[in-house]
């Protein structure tokens, strides 16, 4: 068990900037959000999956809706605490502690305001091990893990309870109602025990984010390569390196979708690199193959600064170094693949591990 | 004739114009009180042009005042940040991720109260007035006399803001109002920082305006003075005022303008090299590109019109170290002329270097001699690809475009800059900031959501020019002068109504 405090939230949100592969949400409100919920209400209780009793009764949270309606609307911050409470009854058990459902991006965050409030801790995992699009997205589909009951609340007090088939239907059913809701809610979903989480969690992430984040805290300040120490810490390959020459986006059902045209420097000259995305990014294709695809994480960093940048900041000019990080072994399954591989995505293509094709 | 004047950091400088052609220009210290500068400026450049003063019809001030005050936390006002949008909102209060003693030194006030819209403009929770009246009455029990105002969504919908501000106005006639969807974009903290910002420069502007208006009249000037937006726009002074932050980052936009006008090239890349730092930016139809993404001044987070500039520490008065070469970011700024080699002193600089490498002829160019000749050519290649990089940075696709160089140190540049197809040194390049402020014109804007639903896409075009044009009109356009600058169209595509939010900015000259 360790205790996070407002200066551990600087360098969590920075790390989940780069899990979150693109997208995942503004980092920047997340911080805020965690930072400002830690001053009032008192640091968080962070516990590791060992430290978790089986019996122990974890949900996680999460932020739902449009990442540019939450820079406008931004959050109570309670939203979720009713629709928690009763979800509790109706489950018949006290919630022992919350969790991220997504490490990547804002989601790695927004749990530790509803840990502060209800003065509960938060377990180092999370679902996903990355930022996904959607609800089913997460290792607890896998297990047979159910979305439901599944609860969501607005600012205004608000909330509704779900009971589905499938957690497709969740995300189908939620995704509306979000929309109602202003298109911008807080979740509260995939109620497991301590001994199933133990199965499905992607293990630590929130100390790993929290390390990636220090780390390029560190190596700013010591002047050092950031991009080179960020691989170092999250185990990745680097893929390319070039400048943006082109960006297209379009938006579809919802999602921000498009490419990004990279022309590569030194070792990769007369490369060229097409990065697709859909809030987050898919593949990335070199010189018409695509080398690197999800559910393998492609992440995108400022050359210069290290900065991890965001789809929707992605722009012509930008000195750019894309890495290629292996997703988390839960995904590497046909069951896995078949939720968050390149078909899924609408890319008729096998899966190749990053390590095959980048490792040696 | 109208003049204009551009205070700097570094330097004020005034333009004597005559329609379209410079007829004298001065360039002296900035001052510390700014305005014993720009009077001698203008004083100097109208005894040697041998003007009268009943010949001047206009003058525009782009000056860094305002910038300056928040940096310095000078001069700020007391202000109450009023925000509506309770329920929503709550967790994160006005002014939260302000650095703690800039918001201590406006006194940190802040109010929530209900209200606020939806993204598609259904309400959050309808406007609670008496609880506006409660703030009005324990803002006039702390004797606060300026107040911003913010709103959940009010770039879609405004009249959340504007009764919020009735209540307060009528409650307390005597304080000065910002509304922050007047002032920002989407986005509430940086939309509402950016009016706070505003509010707590209220008496400072007015200060200004009068000791301008002073200045003018003691030099007998009488003509109507103009102060230059970041839009590259000019407001008269009366509503430079009401919304001093309008003037952030004049100067940048300025010296683009000035730019555009002296080399009669609308797009194209800038590069301004001052003397510790160069500003690098876009034109496109003659207007600098604005920014997307968030600003910060003085550590706070605004998202209003700004130029998207890219500063890199190169200039006239950069300090070179030879082992290894390093260029810059220190500099020996404006003691250019007393540290520089070639001026005496005992500080190599890339002006020394220009001079060394035969690119100018200034100073006493054997104070350079003995610099070793591959080194030279070596450190003004570094130059010439620091240029380079930061041209590339800033350039939104691979074509080459032209590239205009203004500025002090457009010395430091010999040789056409690489993904570039010309390279233009225009005349009086040394004060394209001030002629930049002479020729800017006035402005109308309109940045507002459509329902293509209600309304089909050509007839919400055509309503949103007229809505600009009527702006710019009103703001002192010739309205034969007229024309559409820019037109944005971004579909919300998460809106049932089929949405669509449209931005046009008119812009005319000045009816004088």
């Amino acid at each position: 068990m360790r205790l996070l405090h407002p200066e551990n939230i600087e360098d969590i949100a920075l790390g989940a900037a780069v899990l979150g592969t693109g997208g995942g949400g503004d980092p920047y409100i997340g911080k805020l959000m965690g930072i400002q919920a830690i001053s009032e209400f008192g640091p968080v209780e962070l516990l590791s999956l060992d430290e978790i009793d089986d019996d122990a009764l974890i949900v996680p949270t999460a932020m739902m809706g449009a990442p540019t309606v939450m820079v406008e609307k931004l959050p109570k911050g309670d939203e979720i605490i009713k629709a928690f409470h009763a979800l509790e009854s109706y489950l018949g058990q006290k919630i022992t502690a919350t969790m991220s459902a997504e490490a990547g991006g804002l989601n790695s965050v927004t749990p530790l305001t509803v840990a502060a409030r209800l003065r509960i801790p938060m377990v180092d995992c999370d679902g996903m091990g990355r930022a996904f699009p959607e609800l089913q997205m997460v290792t607890a589909t896998l297990y047979g893990i159910s979305s439901t009951p599944f609860a969501i609340g607005d600012e205004k007090g608000n909330s509704a309870i779900l009971n589905t088939i499938n957690n497709r239907w969740t995300e189908t059913f939620s995704r509306s109602i979000t929309i109602d809701m202003g298109c911008a809610a807080m979740i509260a979903c995939y109620a497991t025990t301590g001994k199933e989480l133990k199965e499905w969690a992607v293990p630590n992430t929130m100390t790993l984010v929290e390390d990636i984040g220090r780390t390029i805290r560190e190596a700013r300040e010591s002047k050092a390569n950031v991009v080179e120490t960020v691989r170092e810490a999250v185990g990745g390959f680097q893929v390319f390196r070039g400048k943006i020459v082109d960006v297209r986006r379009r938006t579809e059902k919802g999602f921000a979708r498009g490419e990004a045209i990279m022309e590569g420097v030194d070792d990769y000259d007369s490369q060229t690199l097409e990065l697709n995305f859909q809030n987050e990014n898919l593949v990335a294709i070199i010189d018409g193959e695509i080398m690197v695809s999800v559910p393998d994480l492609i992440t995108v960093l400022e050359t210069e600064t290290g900065e991890p940048i965001t789809t929707e900041t992605l722009r012509y000019g930008f000195r750019v170094t894309v890495l290629g990080i292996p997703c988390n072994e839960k995904w590497r399954t046909p069951e896995g693949l078949e939720l968050v591989g390149p078909r899924y995505f609408g890319y008729d293509v096998d899966w190749v591990p990053v390590e095959e094709r980048y490792g040696q | 004739m109208r003049i204009g004047v551009d205070v700097g950091g570094t330097n004020t400088d005034a333009v004597l114009m005559d329609g379209t052609t410079v007829i004298g220009w001065f360039k002296t210290q900035t001052t510390a009180d700014v305005t014993t500068g720009i009077t001698t400026a203008i004083r100097t450049v109208l005894e040697e042009t041998k003007i009268p003063t009943n010949e001047i019809k206009a003058v525009m001030i782009g000056t860094t005042h305002f910038t300056n005050a928040v940096v310095e936390q000078k001069r700020l006002m007391q202000t109450a940040a009023i925000r509506v949008g309770l329920p929503a909102t709550e967790c994160l209060p006005p002014m939260v991720d302000w650095p703690p003693d800039l918001r201590d030194t406006i006194g940190n006030h802040k109010y929530l109260v209900h209200g606020g819209h939806e993204f598609d403009g259904r309400e959050i929770a309808p406007l609670d007035e008496n609880e506006i009246r409660e703030v009005a009455k324990d803002i006039k029990s702390k004797g606060i006399r300026a107040v911003a105002i913010s709103a959940v969504f009010s770039p879609v919908n405004g009249s959340f803001e504007e009764r919020a501000a009735e209540i307060i106005q009528n409650e307390l006639p005597d304080v000065s109002i910002s509304l922050s969807h007047e002032i920002g974009r989407m986005g509430i903290l940086e939309r509402e920082n950016a009016a706070i910002l505003n509010a707590c420069l209220g008496e400072l502007a007015k200060a200004i305006v009068d000791s301008f208006r002073k200045a003018l009249a003691d030099m007998k000037i009488d003509a109507p003075f103009y102060l230059s937006q970041n839009d590259g726009t000019l407001m008269s002074a009366e509503y430079a005022e009401k919304y001093p932050v309008l003037t952030f980052a004049s100067g940048p936009t300025n010296s683009m303008r000035g730019a555009a006008f002296l080399s009669g090239v609308k797009d194209a890349m800038v590069v301004d090299l001052g003397g510790t730092t160069s500003d690098v930016g876009m034109l496109l139809r003659g207007f600098p590109r604005e920014a997307s993404v968030a600003v910060e001044i003085s550590g706070v987070r605004t998202n209003f019109r700004m130029p998207d500039v890219y500063s890199f520490g190169l200039g006239g008065g950069s300090i070179v170290s030879q082992d290894p070469l390093k260029i810059g970011p220190q500099s020996v700024g404006y003691e250019l002329t007393t540290k520089g080699l070639v001026f005496g002193g005992d500080v190599l600089t890339t002006t020394d270097l220009a001079v060394a490498g035969g690119l100018v002829d200034i100073g006493d160019a054997s104070a350079v001699k003995s610099l070793d000749a591959t080194f030279v050519r070596e450190a003004l290649d570094e130059i010439q690809s620091m240029v380079e990089t930061a041209v590339d940075r800033m350039k939104t696709s691979a074509a080459p475009v032209p590239l205009i160089l203004v500025g002090g140190g457009t010395i430091l540049v010999s040789r056409q800059v690489e993904g570039t197809s010309e390279m233009i040194k225009p005349e009086h390049f040394p004060v394209a900031n001030a002629i930049g402020a002479a020729i800017a014109q006035v402005g109308g804007e309109t940045d507002r959501v459509f329902a293509l639903a209600e309304l089909p896409r050509d007839e919400a075009l055509a309503q949103a020019r007229q809505e600009a044009t009527d702006k710019a009109i009103a703001a002192g356009a010739d309205e034969k002068t007229i024309t559409i600058v820019d037109v944005e169209e971004v579909p919300l595509a998460y809106l049932p109504s089929n949405a669509v939010k449209i931005r046009v900015k008119a812009v005319g000259d000045l009816a004088l």
